[in-house]
């Protein structure tokens, strides 16, 4: 009899393989490629010359980049992971197989967190060393562009497990991929603005800089973002996020708290599902 | 644990909301026995076999599968020697025939070399590297069985395997179900498919509107329901009126017609109507009986609802 590990591994290998074969890994990578070169190489445009940037420039520009990409990305991998195998009846089938229901998330989890790693690994890899050799040779900053890449893929990660539990809680495709949608908007987009807007109707009077820098970091892309700036004062200013002094160990912390509770969320849903 | 019985359901419940599905049903299905569901769609055989998966919990009783609750987390690795083909069965239409058995045979731990066996056995061994949205409706259900015979499974459950299937399609599908029996498979079929389903079973059960109407082999259940044998009488030309009202006294007669006798008589009088016969002497030139057949049975338990 097979096992646990084993299970997860035949079920990931499935989404790699699905994942290689409906090309959403060959369109992740290029995506990623193409914007992280052209954004390195635009990146000193503003001094005047059209040449390759530093890497520490190319960690923040990337970081703002990332930020409202790999969400989307992870979101359309993992929306229909459940649904879509309850809709088109395979789920069935598979649940009648020597296989546990947390295995089923585990695996898909597995599948598509490698396609974001391997992604990320070529896509932003590839920019990273394009970036040293056009520098000569020069890897000062290579540790921030790592811990980027990094965190990243913790970013995607987060994403992956918000899509299983939409997916789990939709009865249908469509309603799923709506909420998927939504989440990226709240999460992403909408969040920051209500922020913002919050403290400047505010002026000082309730949000503190305590609450500011706990309401950032309890937004999984604002960890992602106050994570990849931690080492940059002068960005922070720039960006509007001097005030928050959240180090690297809260932003990584709220991140896998993200990970971890949409997914024990899913698991919870899917075990309650009938067929 | 009793070991004697595959599957056991006792009082069992199912309800969807207030829709009741299920109404207390008891059922034992023994080893090694083709045991069968009949009744119309909608009937609830489907929710009887899900519940025997495990794939839904009753709402009230109990369901043991070889001794065990097959909701519960650790009959889960005992799912490998299962098989289930749904009523209508999906698979993910960009992978071949070849690569779906595979990740099939991998997740039930069975060895790569069967996956060749199984595809010949259906007769897809030629269409394997074929993809699965190129496959006909019959092609699909072939990959079906293939997929639920894997490993030789100990307990196969067949939900209307052979709806929608030609002639001798359906033929070789009971062909592979029978190979399997005589390796001990205890296989749950549910059909309302009377005709094509009463040489298979050993035991029939008759489900109307979630509750269990009668269970037994065809002999139990036509001396449960009391049908008559049907006899049919050549006669010799000029003996009809004599012979059919010797007859006419003892037995119904069905029908008279131009050279013979349908009688009808119960299954406990069949030895008495035959000496009777035997007495007309060279007035009978032939005889011909036919016993009760499952659609009889099925009509009279349903009150005459066709399945």
């Amino acid at each position: 009899m097979s096992q646990p590990q084993h299970t997860i591994s035949i079920l990931a290998a499935k989404e790699i393989r699905d994942g290689i074969r409906n090309r959403w890994v060959a369109a992740t990578i290029l995506l990623l490629g193409t914007l992280a070169l052209t954004l390195s190489f635009l990146g000193s445009a503003p001094t005047g010359e059209l040449k390759v940037a530093a890497l520490e420039v190319s960690v923040v520009s990337l970081t703002s980049l990332s930020m409202y990409l790999l969400p989307l990305i992870a979101l359309m991998l993992s929306f229909d992971a459940l649904v879509g195998e309850f809709e088109h009846g395979t789920m069935l089938l598979l649940l009648t197989y020597p296989v546990e229901r947390w295995q089923i998330i585990a695996g898909k989890f597995a599948g598509h967190s490698t396609i974001l790693l391997v992604a990320i690994l070529i896509g932003y890899g590839t920019t990273l060393a394009i970036l040293i050799l056009g520098n000569d040779g020069d890897t000062t900053g290579w540790q921030a562009y790592a811990a980027m890449m990094a965190s990243s893929l913790l970013l995607g990660c987060v994403f992956l497990a918000l899509g299983y539990l939409i997916s789990s809680l939709a009865s249908e495709r469509a309603v799923a991929i709506g909420a998927a949608v939504a989440a990226w908007l709240v999460l992403v987009v909408f969040y920051d603005l209500g922020l913002l807007s919050a403290l400047v109707l505010d002026e000082g009077r309730f949000i503190s800089e305590g609450l500011f820098s706990a309401l950032m970091l309890a937004n999984p892309a604002d960890a992602y973002r106050l994570f990849n700036f931690a080492g940059f004062e002068e960005i922070g200013r720039l960006v509007g996020l001097n005030d928050v002094d959240s180090g690297l160990v809260a932003p990584l912390v709220s991140m896998a708290v993200w990970v971890v509770v949409p997914f024990l969320l899913t698991v919870a849903r899917f075990h309650k599902r009938e067929l | 644990m009793n070991t004697t019985q595959a599957i056991e359901l006792s009082n069992v419940d199912k309800r969807y909301d207030k829709a009741v599905v299920i109404d207390s049903i008891n059922l034992r299905v023994n080893y090694g026995e083709n045991f069968v569901l009949v009744g119309h769609n909608g009937a609830g055989k489907t929710t009887i076999i899900k519940l025997m998966l495990g794939l839904t919990q009753p709402s009230a009783g109990q369901v043991l599968v070889m001794g065990e609750n097959p909701v519960n987390r650790s009959f889960s690795a005992r799912r490998g020697v299962l098989g289930y083909l749904p009523e209508s069965v999906s698979f993910y239409p960009h992978m071949t025939g070849l690569e779906l058995l595979s990740y099939y045979a991998r997740l039930k731990g069975v060895p790569n070399t069967e996956v060749g066996k199984c595809l010949e056995q259906v007769g897809l061994h030629a269409v394997a590297t074929k993809r699965l949205h190129t496959y006909s409706k019959g092609m699909r259900q072939r990959l079906g069985l293939a997929q639920a015979i894997l490993g030789t499974p100990e307990l196969l459950f067949l939900d209307e395997p052979t709806t929608g299937l030609d002639p001798s399609l359906r033929r070789d599908f009971y062909r592979i179900i029978g190979a399997l029996r005589t390796n001990g498979t205890t296989v749950v079929i549910s059909s309302h498919s009377l005709n094509e389903i009463e040489s298979q079973a050993d035991r029939i059960a008759l489900i109307r509107n979630g509750k269990l109407v009668a269970c037994g082999s065809l002999e139990d259940l036509s001396r449960q329901v009391g049908l008559p044998v049907r006899t049919r009488l050549a006669v010799a030309p000029g003996h009809l009126a004599r012979v059919t009202e010797q007859l006419e006294r003892h037995f119904r007669i069905d029908q008279v017609n131009a050279h013979s006798i349908d009688l009808v008589c119960p299954l406990d009088k069949k030895i008495s109507m035959l000496r009777h016969i035997a007495d007309l002497g060279d007035a009978v030139l032939d005889i011909s009986m036919t016993a009760p057949r499952l659609d009889e049975i099925y009509l009279h338990f349903m009150n005459g609802e066709k399945p």
